[in-house]
């Protein structure tokens, strides 16, 4: 089946099998292979993208659910060199290491500090506790949480 | 000529620079395993054994071959060469013929267009198996009379170490029994890569890995092919932690490709990872520690059992490791320890973080918990008594004549601040409170306190020497050095403290990184915490190589000038200086760039002779961590809420990824001590994914209060220690003895169970004494 989404901004199609999740669309039929498949079951966050603006983990959406609607992506961050401030945040906080969880975790707290601009430790917590890390422990990714909400407040 | 120079290189040793992959990683371009494409690339996919034991009698791919978009389908008679590999003893199949000894092991291989077609084709090949009884349990594996894994039998290794009298008289005994489960590395990025087939008849394999050249020895004798003719490069890695020391697709991948002459990608699904790679030890520990009225141990005496699985991987390295290390960081004149490796039908086990020394921290530390309480004394006195320092003694003779600030982590852990007690509380912050079960009615708190040790680098005579080239070229804005190591990064940090170092010693600016590759020699492997001391060392090499070189070319061009060099030579930024004053740019001196090769090999050890002695391991580094609990007593739930520890680091070379792999470290421990188990019945895997085998979650971890202790080890580069493993060795100890603190239950199996907190499931009781094994003990 053909189905039609707008990612990042831009209209694309692919031609896909019924059973296709949104995550298979956009890696292997679009190229964007920065959203990570590490468990395919909606468990590790490792996929996140906005779906018509909402946070969803893009391996429990079907393809055909995301026909004629649009698709953000860890792609759609930065400009260019210049990096998203949640970026630069885990950067100077030392929030990566093997990298695998990164681009889900970013999708997830630039999402968080949309909807809340100064979040407590807690609601950080709360925010994140899909989003499965199995090298940082996770005490730099809250550094890294609290230093992007600082970076957007003063911007 | 007369210009103030800058003293120091930025971004060299000592400072918390950023991740030279970290930009990538940020924005999702840095391509790992499985994020590889190539035009016209087929997937390979991998069929599976359902059964633990069984013998094939006969394996139909036809109706595969025949299926729309297949390009080939093999079986072992398919493997060109070798059919075995293994990376200590050769003798895990490529493929399985005639028997499979574990679930999960592959039987067969699919190439197709996609995935799907590829995994498809696979269910229309037909074994046929005839299901043997499986082993199932290390001590039955032992027994006479139970079915044998390999025609050799099932001791897998044994390793008997005695030290000074072991008969020898105590004042006070006491005994104990141990289990730990078998814990995943739950790597989040699984196993891939791909192969490309190459025009001289060869492969280039993109492979994320740990280290690149044991994974040629072994993949190129089973293609049949010359080293040389199979090239391998470093894919992305997500996480490694032991998972990737095994070969998993690699010589598939290669096969198919082979075959097709079409590049070939494989990646795993979360449920084959968890069948594609071998997990930690289960273990089983016998304890008798005898010591002084006061406290000082006089004896210990430990027998070790654990579960290596179908094949060897690297269980016989495993086992010396757990029984080396089974006395704990303290001094004890007379030590038995025997331990063993068996061979069942579960599935196989090799290295992960911590690698045999975890399984005998979780014992030996509860012991001293248990000898405290005897002697009535502090458990953290009881540990200054008894604490290692330099010059002293371990049970294989060996004596420490490196750094060991035992006691100064031990204090320092002991005195950090412990957590503040909090006035109000959200009710998500109770043991279980995210699920919303409990409302803090019947908490409990307790703390533990564990200390540990773990060696750097390999031991018992290996030498896993590691190579590196660097090149110092000019560019356009300035002199260049290129870094070419095959140093895996897996997360860990190496290529930033590559290029540290490489600033550090060559006093310039820009460093850049060659992609690891086979092309360079071995830099040994991303694990036993010894990529910043090997590969560091041989960066260190290189550059003063180039260094020597250049300034060779800078005399000679000054004795042209008529110039006398009294100073020393120095390069700061783009030039080259003498007594603070400016020479020449140094790039002047690079027309033909300069280029060195040097390979770093660690002091020499030797093996164990028949009693356990020996000058095994290179160096040691140690930790000290404090754990406090909550418990809910009625529900068996729990909450950590503080682990603070101290770690010796030797120098931290970037001390925030040090911190990162301190606090990631403790992670992993806390794991094994509340949650983690591969769940095995009959030798089949019950969980195999990540909605059942859970791992901690940002909920999950407690903040982790942690300190260095930097006395530099004499005699390695920058005095640096390695820092991957020490915290996960000790934190699941401190973990249970906390929960011990809280409970007043004995506890002597991880992961605790809910269960067992509220006395539903009583401790863990042997099956009988310690086993023998035959021929020995
Ligand atoms: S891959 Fe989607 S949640 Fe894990
Ligand atoms: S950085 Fe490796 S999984 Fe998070």
């Amino acid at each position: 089946m053909i189905i039609r989404l707008k990612v990042n901004g831009e209209w694309r199609q692919a031609d896909v099998w019924p059973g296709a999740s949104l995550l298979h669309v956009l890696r292997e039929h679009l190229g964007l292979v920065g959203s990570k498949n590490a468990c395919e079951q909606g468990e590790c966050g490792s996929c996140s993208v906005w779906l018509d603006g909402d946070l969803v983990c893009s391996c429990l959406v079907l393809a055909a659910q995301a026909h004629e609607r649009e698709v953000q992506t860890v792609e759609s961050l930065a400009e260019g060199p210049r990096l998203h401030p949640v970026q630069e945040a885990f950067l100077e906080a030392g929030a990566v290491q093997c990298g695998f969880c990164t681009p889900g975790l970013i999708v997830a707290v630039a999402d968080l500090l949309q909807h809340d601009p100064a979040p407590s430790e807690l609601t950080i917590r709360e925010a994140l506790a899909g989003n499965l890390c199995r090298c940082t422990g996770y005490a730099k990714i809250i550094d890294a949480v609290k230093l992007a909400a600082q970076k957007m407040g003063n911007a | 000529m007369s210009t103030k120079v800058r003293e120091r290189t930025k971004g060299g040793v000592g400072e918390s620079l950023r991740r030279v992959d970290g930009a990538p990683k940020v924005k999702g371009q840095f391509l790992y395993g499985s994020d590889l494409w190539a035009e016209d690339m087929l997937w390979g996919f991998t069929v599976r054994s359902p059964h633990p034991h069984a013998r094939i009698r006969a394996i139909d791919i036809s109706q595969a071959l025949t299926y729309p978009g297949v390009h080939a389908a093999l079986v072992a008679a398919d493997v060109p060469g070798k059919k075995t590999y293994g990376l200590e003893i050769v003798d895990q199949p490529v493929l399985a013929w005639e028997r499979v000894r574990y679930q999960g092991e592959p039987v067969a291989l699919v190439a197709a267009a996609d995935l799907e077609t590829a995994k498809r084709a696979a269910e229309r090949i037909k074994v046929d198996y005839e299901v043997l009884p499986a082993v199932a349990d290390m001590e039955q594996a032992l027994r006479r009379g139970a079915p044998r894994v390999h025609d050799h039998g099932n001791v897998l290794k044994h390793i008997h170490i005695e030290h000074g009298n072991p008969d020898v008289r105590a004042d006070l005994w006491v005994d104990g029994y141990y289990e730990t489960g078998m814990q995943d590395q739950a790597i989040l990025g699984p196993e891939s890569g791909m192969a490309v087939p190459a025009e001289d008849g060869g492969v280039d394999l993109y492979v994320a890995t740990q280290w690149l050249h044991v994974d040629q020895e072994q993949v190129a004798p089973c293609l049949d092919l010359p080293k040389e003719k199979v090239r391998l490069h470093l894919a992305g890695v997500g996480g490694a932690f032991g998972s990737r020391e095994d070969v998993s697709m690699h010589i598939h991948a290669c096969m198919l490709a082979l075959r097709t002459g079409r590049s070939v990608k494989m990646v795993y699904s979360r449920e084959e990872s968890f069948f594609g790679h071998v997990h930690r030890h289960p273990a089983r520990i016998w304890m008798r520690h005898g010591a002084s009225r006061d406290g000082k141990l006089i004896c210990v005496r430990v027998r070790m059992v654990i579960d290596g699985g179908a094949y060897a991987s690297s269980s016989p390295a495993v086992i010396t490791n757990a029984s080396t290390f089974a006395a704990g960081p303290y001094e004890v004149p007379n030590v038995l320890i025997d331990g063993t490796a068996v061979f069942t039908n579960n599935p196989p086990c090799g290295a992960m973080r911590g690698f045999g020394a975890v399984q005998a921290c979780f014992g030996y530390e509860a012991q001293m918990d248990k000898l405290a309480a005897r002697v009535g004394i502090d458990p953290v006195e009881l540990r200054l008594r008894n604490a290692l320092s330099t010059g002293s003694v371990l049970p294989t003779g060996q004596v420490i004549r490196g750094s060991a600030p035992v006691r100064e982590v031990i204090r320092r852990c002991a005195a950090l601040p412990l957590p503040p007690q909090p006035v109000e509380r959200d009710p998500i912050t109770y043991p279980g409170g995210a699920g919303n079960v409990s409302r803090g009615e019947r908490l409990r708190q307790g703390t533990g306190f564990a200390i540990g040790y773990k060696n750097i680098a390999y031991s018992a005579g290996f030498d896993d020497s590691a190579e590196a080239r660097v090149k110092l070229f000019a560019g356009a804005g300035g002199p260049v050095a290129e870094v070419h190591s095959a140093a895996a990064e897996v997360g860990q940090g190496v290529h930033t403290v590559l290029v540290q170092i490489a600033r550090e010693e060559l006093g310039i600016d820009q460093v850049t990184l060659h992609p690891p590759d086979t092309m360079v020699g071995s830099a040994g492997s991303s694990s036993a915490s010894r990529q910043t001391m090997m590969s560091g060392g041989a960066v260190q090499l290189a550059c003063r190589a180039v260094r020597d070189q250049l300034f060779e070319r800078v005399r000679q061009w000054a004795r042209t000038r008529g110039l006398t060099l009294a100073g020393e030579l120095r390069i700061m930024g783009a030039d080259v200086v003498t007594d603070g004053r400016r020479l020449a740019p140094v790039v002047d001196f690079l027309e033909q760039p300069v280029v060195a090769t040097r390979v770093y090999h660690h002091r020499k050890t030797t093996p164990m002779d028949e009693r356990g002695q020996g000058d095994v391991h290179v160096t040691f580094a140690f930790a000290a961590q404090r754990a406090v609990v909550e418990v809910d007593e009625e529900l068996g739930l729990v909450r950590v809420v503080q682990v603070a520890c101290v770690q010796d680091v030797g120098h931290a070379l970037n001390p925030q990824s040090v911190y990162g792999q301190i606090e990631g470290g403790t992670a992993q421990g806390l794991g094994l001590a509340v949650m983690e188990e591969i769940q095995i019945k009959d030798g089949r895997v019950l969980n195999p994914s990540f909605t059942d085998y859970l791992i901690p979650t940002i909920l999950d971890m407690p903040p982790v209060v942690s300190e260095l202790v930097e006395e530099p080890e004499p005699g390695v580069p920058f005095g640096a220690k390695g820092v991957g493993e020490p915290s996960t060795v000790v934190s699941t100890a401190a973990i249970a003895a906390a929960l011990r603190a809280a409970t007043g239950r004995e506890l002597n199996r991880v992961p605790v169970r809910p269960d067992d907190l509220i006395g539903l499931e009583p401790p863990r009781k042997s099956s009988g004494p310690p086993p023998a094994v035959k021929g020995v003990a």
